[in-house]
């Protein structure tokens, strides 16, 4: 199949940005669609032009580094999946595909479609882990865990980082992000000591950084690759809420 | 001479004895250490919040852009312990013999038998930090068998073990981020070591965003960089996964070890087209319940389900009656090689085998197959386009795990005073032949629970030592580096950075891989070089140093590779025998089982690096079996 990409060029964080035309010939349904941007980066090496920056690791839905807007949608147009899972075969022969970088002022672009995360893991640096030291904790088994609990921190926990939820987002906000961490913790025995103080933390943070507000469009969760639920926003609420008091 | 400077006494009491006899840094000196740590996945980031915790000063480095980020984050199946919580007979004693006895008899005893009895405080440390492990009704923890296993030891967090366990690494570091007692790098990759009189001082890092090349000092320098599969171009491991700075401290000094031991996972899946980028395992823990076969007739191509049960071989069962479906991974990938070599295989390219769920679906339900490997299924529709409910899934082997890497001894340390080396990076314990769940551990122990106390002893003789970056020995290292980056910038050639790494791959693959022999090892020594030079006169590598470029990043990365792919080819020529994942096919028994030479090769082959263009030096470490007798590995 043939597609056209069209697709941002960004030299660096402080030039401007434009969309570039590229026709891609011979693409097979069955290559990823970042094989095909290789495949298109291996031929603008060849050609002595600049190749595609894209932000891209595991390349199996689990690292978080990946991360396109593509034909206006986080991770293109399946749900459920990351942009490195997704295969030519969802495309179709002769399509133009629009492809962005996540836009949130929390994500300044760095390169093309390479955009800084780096406000995630300060919001985590706030609050986003149980204090303790390596050593001296109990036997495993000696807190019993509802299995209910623990498979909805799982649930939480699966959350890869990967910032579709804000870029989806009208408003930027990073709520189903720091809500699944918040929540995983809020439904652990080991989170319980610093259970307000986190999500106090947490959320000043998030707010710091210059996430929007949540309004509760349910955007995130239907963007979201991990299918985190927003359930978990309500949690967030709840315990930020108590965590006032 | 190596010294592994393993402790005297009996076996099970080495690790607390030498904890005792090691020298204490004082509480109150810690903080006067600056120690670098290289690498942020389970390995690194352990290491790096456990030695900030003590007190230590570290600087943490990684070419990702955070420390969540890691290869690490990709393990599905699960990690090992010897809690024996399911009461079925595990112990320390018992983990330490399958590991021994599943690495074929290539590792030091000493070390795997304080990994086997770490293992049961990584559990309690990650369940602390709130790694949310799958659980039974009762609340308690669940385990499972995996990879030919015969107790329940694996603790796992769905097909996600390894991101659970890594976020839990992360979050500590994090704590100690906020501390401010780590200060973490992103987005910066080690280009070399630095040596000052002997001893490992610092490192070369390259910003990836910008270009700049700068110079960092500590008291010490301790690489959790990850392993090299990425060398066969397919792999199982992420895409940056690389080799540089190992490479590059082993240029500087630090010995490899077994380089030719690598591991070939046997459920991933199959290649699909020439523009393959990497292969996607499917998690072990598949062969649990899922049935491997190939038609009994070659060039069968019909649809599996129109192939009835007489015309299929279930050659694992038939082989192997009382492990089947669950031996060893190299055992289990040579027999799909061998059966496709055949003319068995199956799909379109016939380099496939079939991993059957019909069984299990039947006799567990559907609802139970979808609770436990759901995702697993999920992602191979995703990929194939076909779904595992239905129709078998096709499986192949390839290249996920090096056991080799650089020396060390049993305090961590390589041959370079001060250089520690963590987690897949190092050889340590796993000999020739990793066992599934057991990387995880090995990368905790290393960074929780070993470092952090053998680090001490070098480092109190260090007080007071001021090192600085003014140091020639830095500025000489930032010119070599600089030199370098440009020359890969100069030569214009006509070949990109991934075309010669693929067919370096192949090299490898075909001649280095499942099965080797000395015509095909003669031959990748022979290309090896050659495909080295045409490198050097025939890449490509478009823009700058003085911005993000990853095709410069890859170029740096291949270069490494194409040196160290050399030196694989001759460890596996040197090693006349069979061992675990290294097969010659000279050496076999009539069954085609690996056939091992104990009198001579009951040594971890270490190669000393002589300089460009010469062939390096090997050195042996003996290793001595006090406590475990040498057996021929049966899974009859
Ligand atoms: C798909 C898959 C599934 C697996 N499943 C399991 C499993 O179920 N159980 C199990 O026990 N094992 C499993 N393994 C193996 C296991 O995941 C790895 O061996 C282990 O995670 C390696 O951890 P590490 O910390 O040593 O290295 P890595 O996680 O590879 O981390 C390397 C770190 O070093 C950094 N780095 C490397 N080079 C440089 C440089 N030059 N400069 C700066 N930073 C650098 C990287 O940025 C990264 O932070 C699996 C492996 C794969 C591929
Ligand atoms: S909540 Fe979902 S979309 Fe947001 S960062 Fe996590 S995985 Fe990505
Ligand atoms: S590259 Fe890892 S999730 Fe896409």
């Amino acid at each position: 199949m043939r597609v056209t990409l069209k697709i941002w060029r960004q030299k660096e964080a402080d030039s401007p940005g434009f969309f570039e035309r590229h026709p891609v010939e011979k693409v097979s349904e069955d290559m990823s669609f970042f094989e095909m941007l290789d495949m298109l980066n291996d031929q603008l090496v060849l050609a002595g032009k600049t190749p595609i920056a894209f932000d891209h690791d595991c390349r199996e839905g689990i690292c978080g580094t990946c991360g396109l807007f593509i034909n206006g949608r986080a991770h293109g147009p399946l749900t459920g999946i990351t942009t490195c899972q997704l295969h030519m075969r969802s495309f179709k022969d002769g399509e133009t595909i629009v492809v962005e970088p996540w836009r949130a002022k929390a994500f300044p672009v760095i390169k093309d479609l390479i955009v800084d995360r780096i406000s995630f893991d300060r919001i985590m640096e706030a609050g986003g882990y149980v204090s303790i030291n390596t050593g001296g904790t109990p036997d495993a088994n000696e807190i019993p865990i509802p299995k209910a609990n623990a498979d909805e921190a799982m649930d939480a926990a699966a959350c890869i980082g990967c910032g579709a939820c804000v870029a989806t987002c009208k408003n930027s906000s990073a709520m189903l992000f720091v809500s699944a961490k918040v929540s995983q913790l809020a439904l652990l025995p080991q989170g319980q000591p610093e259970r307000e103080i986190r999500v106090s933390n947490m959320v000043t943070q998030m707010d710091k950084e210059g996430f929007g507000s949540c309004t509760n469009t349910g955007a995130c969760e239907v963007e979201c690759p991990k299918e985190i639920s927003i359930i978990h926003i309500a949690r967030l609420n709840r315990e930020f809420i108590k965590s006032s008091f | 001479m190596l010294n592994s400077n393993v402790p005297s006494g009996p076996l099970t009491e080495k690790w607390t004895k030498h904890k005792f006899d090691l020298k204490l840094v004082n509480p109150a000196n810690k903080r006067k250490y600056n120690i670098i740590v290289v690498g942020t996945g389970l390995a690194g980031a352990s290491a790096a919040a456990s030695l900030a915790e003590l007190g230590y000063n570290v600087q943490a480095f990684s070419y990702h852009e955070s420390p969540r980020r890691a290869h690490s984050i990709a393990a599905q199946g699960g990690i090992n312990a010897a809690k024996n919580y399911p009461n079925d007979g595990d112990s320390i004693f018992r983990l330490f013999y399958d590991t021994i006895k599943g690495g074929d008899y290539r590792s030091r005893e000493a070390n795997v038998y304080r990994l086997a009895e770490i293992s049961n405080n990584i559990i309690d440390q990650c369940v602390a930090q709130g790694v949310p492990f799958a659980r039974e009704y009762g609340g308690l923890l669940d385990n499972r068998s995996f990879g030919g296993a015969q107790v329940s030891r694996t603790f796992y967090a769905r097909g996600q073990t390894g991101q659970q366990l890594l976020l839990g690494c992360y979050s500590a570091l994090v704590r100690q981020m906020h501390a401010g007692k780590v200060k973490f790098h992103p987005r910066h990759e080690m280009q070399d070591l630095v040596m000052i009189n002997g001893e490992a001082k610092g490192i070369i890092t390259r910003n990836l965003i910008t270009g700049e090349i700068q110079s960092h000092a500590a008291h010490a320098v301790v690489l959790a960089t990850g392993g090299y599969g990425n060398a066969y171009f397919l792999s199982t491991n992420a895409m940056a996964s690389n080799a540089t700075a190992a490479w590059r401290a082993h240029k500087k000094g630090a010995y490899f070890a077994n380089p030719s031991f690598v591991q070939i996972h046997p459920t991933c899946i199959p290649v699909a087209s020439e523009h393959q980028s990497k292969l996607t395992l499917m998690s072990e823990s598949l062969r649990n319940d899922g049935r491997v076969w190939v038609p009994k007739k070659k060039g069968d191509k019909r649809n599996p389900a129109e192939i009835s049960e007489d015309e299929r071989d279930y050659y694992l069962e038939r082989l192997y009656p009382s492990f089947g479906n669950l031996v060893p991974r190299d055992v289990a990938s040579r027999r799909a090689k061998e059966m496709c070599d055949l003319g068995n295989g199956v799909g379109e390219t016939g380099l496939a085998v079939y991993l059957d769920f019909e069984d299990a679906i039947q006799r567990m339900g559907r609802d139970a197959v979808t609770e436990k490997y759901g995702n697993l299924f999920d992602m191979y529709k995703q990929i194939t386009g076909e779904n595992p409910y239905k129709t078998p899934m096709r499986i192949y082997p390839a290249i996920h795990y090096t056991m080799g890497g650089l020396w060390v001894d049993y305090n961590l340390m390589s041959t370079i005073p001060g250089l520690y080396i963590l987690g897949e990076a190092n050889f340590s314990d796993h000999g020739a032949n990793r066992l599934g769940a057991s990387a995880l551990m090995q990368g905790l122990a290393d960074g929780y629970f070993i470092l952090p106390y053998t680090i001490g002893d070098y480092l109190t003789g260090k007080l007071g030592e001021s090192i600085s970056t003014d140091h020639e020995a830095f500025k000489d290292a930032e010119t070599s580096v600089k030199n370098k980056i440009s020359t890969l910038l100069s030569v214009n050639g006509e070949r990109t950075v991934d075309n010669i790494h693929k067919e370096l791959g192949l090299i490898l693959w075909e001649n280095v891989g499942m099965a080797r022999n000395r015509a095909g090892l003669e031959k990748a020594i022979n290309e090896i070089p050659k495909l080295k030079n045409e490198f050097w006169q025939n890449v490509k590598v478009t823009g700058t140093a003085d911005e993000l470029n990853p095709e410069l990043e890859k170029a740096g990365r291949v270069a490494d590779f194409l040196e160290l792919g050399e030196l694989m080819a001759r460890d596996a020529l040197n090693r006349e025998e069979s061992c675990g994942g290294h097969f010659r096919e000279e050496h076999q028994t009539e069954e085609n089982e690996a056939k091992r030479n104990d009198e001579e090769f009951t040594y971890v082959s270490t190669w000393q690096y002589k300089g460009k263009d010469k062939p390096s030096e090997l050195h042996k470490e003996n290793l001595i079996f006090e406590n475990v007798e040498l057996t021929t590995r049966s899974y009859k």
